[in-house]
């Protein structure tokens, strides 16, 4: 059984304070702490399940710049077996991404293809279903539950409201993970100096063979803070005094 | 002429309530273009289905097949690219949604339609298609413009455009023979499951003390239990709580947990997303505790408490000690 995943390193904004770049088209994030998107650290834990039960190898890849590889050594750490960065400029159209890492994976042998359901940051949940439509391939999307046998995986999908679908889905497939469908692992500072071991490629698009030029299907004009319309009345002071506002309020809404 | 097509989204019987957010978005849309729009509607047996949306749109187009039966993303594909390629539509809409999250970015790589996912706001500058997205956790709106394109295809957030109400005309309803040739056997729909009936019922609960990632671990889950019983109220969550079992499952508000209406709401450590918000907008009165004054969930709680939870929350649990 051969896993490939997708992965993401993303800024982490729900903490921080948000600044927007001079040209107006992204947030500022040199004062940003990054980190492996959260889908994707369930999708290389559950490939890393998988291999335990099925055996086979478990391949990282990301798009990204050099910073990227502080991710992929962290999948490492949490048992990948070895890692691809390829070298692009973050780009924040999906269908783009999906062509390059089409073309990253068509022409191996994966079993499977995991991503994650969608990215922290931008989240336009695009990537691995557009990735399945490139190569070929079939695919459940939102995975919560996965069993492989002979050649096709019965997955869980969750849908809204608390109900799931059942479904079966021939292999080779591209499955994007939700977060919750397993449990995370601790990573321990000794597998991550082991991690560094591992082999780590760096490829170019060229070496890859992605010469499309096609225009963007996507491009961001602008980014803004969202309209403060209605807003919440913040209650001020002193903890004490904020909390004998809340008090108030509380009792006389919950009658 | 260039329709706008919107996808009927229903399941076990029941039409969702984002396909009449979408198509009072159709509306305001083709009235702009000066175009019209049009329900897509696949399913088996959906007549009943056909003559509401009837009263809601133009025209349905429907898609009559027993292996439509429920959804199944490659013969929705199927289906749509035939009509797509018949009827020429200059823009697909679909839910933001477990379908459309499984449809959309396939079918727009067939089609060579760009895509824009969980769309907040559509609007054509000529003939090309810009979107709204709220992006970063929805600190951000970003506004994006598409390449140009015979069409596009944009998922919708539920709970942002105000639903189409029943008109006076009855739109026409036009049946169109199925593509497809039986059911595939790369992609089986097998059956739905159900969440079990288990522990807490929070939506029945009149005051939720609701914890989320911000909390920082289980090791204070006790502490919002005592306030809990001080209050007299129920303990609830967002996902991440339950992604990483500091909670069960049947505490989550959410999407794709419960939805909930209670007189208190309290949300502590939570940002607020849309697929939580979408689900606790109803209760009576919320407030929000979170150290971040620009989380988006002060834009939907009635009051706010900017700061640290752990400066708040005790003083608050032995404040109404007494309350018990
Ligand atoms: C298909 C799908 C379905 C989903 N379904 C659901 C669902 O049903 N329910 C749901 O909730 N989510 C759901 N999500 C996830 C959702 O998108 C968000 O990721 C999630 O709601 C974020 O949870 P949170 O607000 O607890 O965490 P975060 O977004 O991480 O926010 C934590 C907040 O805590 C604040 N904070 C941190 N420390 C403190 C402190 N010490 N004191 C006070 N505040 C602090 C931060 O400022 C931040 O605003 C779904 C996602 C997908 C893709």
């Amino acid at each position: 059984m051969n896993i490939a995943v997708c992965v993401k390193r993303i800024p982490k904004t729900a903490e921080a304070d948000i600044f927007i770049e001079k040209d107006g088209k992204d947030i500022k994030k040199d004062n940003l702490v990054f980190a492996l998107n959260d889908w994707d650290g369930y999708a290389v834990r559950e490939a890393v399940l998988l291999k335990e039960k099925y055996e086979g190898e478990v391949i990282v890849l990301t798009i990204g710049p050099e910073e990227s590889k502080e991710v992929l050594t962290r999948c490492l750490a949490m048992g990948a077996d070895r890692a691809v960065r390829i070298e692009a400029p973050s780009s924040s159209d999906g269908h783009l991404i999906a062509k390059i890492l089409a073309q990253a994976t068509k022409g191996q042998s994966f079993d499977l293809i995991l991503t994650g359901v969608q990215a922290e940051d931008d989240g336009w949940g695009q990537v691995g279903v557009a990735l399945a439509q490139l190569l070929g391939l079939p695919h459940a999307s939102i995975v919560t539950h996965i069993e492989v046998e002979n050649g096709k995986a019965k997955v869980r999908r969750e849908l809204e409201g608390g109900i799931e679908e059942l479904l079966e889905v021939k292999l080779p497939a591209v499955l994007t993970i939700q977060t919750g469908i397993n449990e995370p692992k601790y990573v321990s500072l000794s597998a991550i100096l082991d991690a560094e071991d591992k082999e780590t490629k760096e490829v170019g698009l060229e070496e890859i063979g992605f010469t499309s030029k096609a225009p963007l299907d996507a491009t961001i004009d602008q980014v803004s803070f969202p309209p403060t319309g209605k807003m919440a009345e913040i209650l001020k002071g002193t903890p004490e005094e904020v909390v004998g506002q809340l008090t108030e309020i509380i009792k006389k809404k919950k009658g | 002429m260039l329709e706008i097509f919107v996808l009927v989204e229903h399941r076990q019987g029941q039409i969702r309530d984002l396909t009449y957010e979408m198509l009072g978005l159709g509306e305001k849309l083709a009235n702009q273009q000066g175009t019209s729009f049009a329900a897509i509607l696949l399913g088996h047996d959906v007549k009943s289905f056909a003559e509401d949306l009837a009263t809601r749109a133009p025209k349905v187009l429907v898609v009559e097949d027993e292996n439509l039966k429920n959804f199944n993303s490659i013969l929705y594909q199927q289906t749509l690219s035939s009509l797509i390629s018949k009827y020429q539509p200059c823009l697909l809409l679909m839910g933001h949604s477990a379908l459309g999250m499984d449809l959309a970015p396939s079918l727009s790589v067939e089609m060579e339609f760009p895509l824009a996912t969980d769309c907040i706001g559509l609007s054509f500058e000529g003939a090309r298609l810009k979107a709204t997205r709220s992006i970063y956790g929805g600190k951000v709106n970003a506004s994006v413009s598409l390449r140009e394109s015979k069409g596009y295809i944009a998922t919708i957030r539920p709970g942002v455009f105000s639903p189409k109400m029943v008109g006076e005309k009855k739109g026409g309803i036009v049946m169109e023979s199925s593509p497809l040739q039986g059911m595939v056997d790369v992609k089986k729909f097998i059956e739905y499951i159900e969440a079990p009936i288990t522990g807490e019922d929070i939506t029945q609960a009149e005051i939720l003390i609701s914890v989320g990632q911000g909390i920082g671990g289980p090791e204070h889950i006790p502490l919002f239990e005592e306030l809990a019983k001080n209050l007299g109220g129920t303990i609830s969550c967002s996902r991440p709580v339950v992604d990483r079992n500091w909670l069960p499952k049947e505490r989550q508000v959410g999407i794709s947990g419960k939805t909930v209406k209670p007189k208190v709401y309290l949300a502590i450590g939570i940002s607020g997303a849309f697929q939580h918000v979408t689900a606790m907008q109803g209760s009576d009165t919320i407030i929000a505790i979170n150290k971040d004054p620009r989380a988006p969930i002060f834009g939907v709680a009635h009051y706010g408490i900017v700061d640290d939870f752990q400066n708040v929350i005790p003083v608050l649990k032995e404040k109404t000690k007494s309350w018990k």
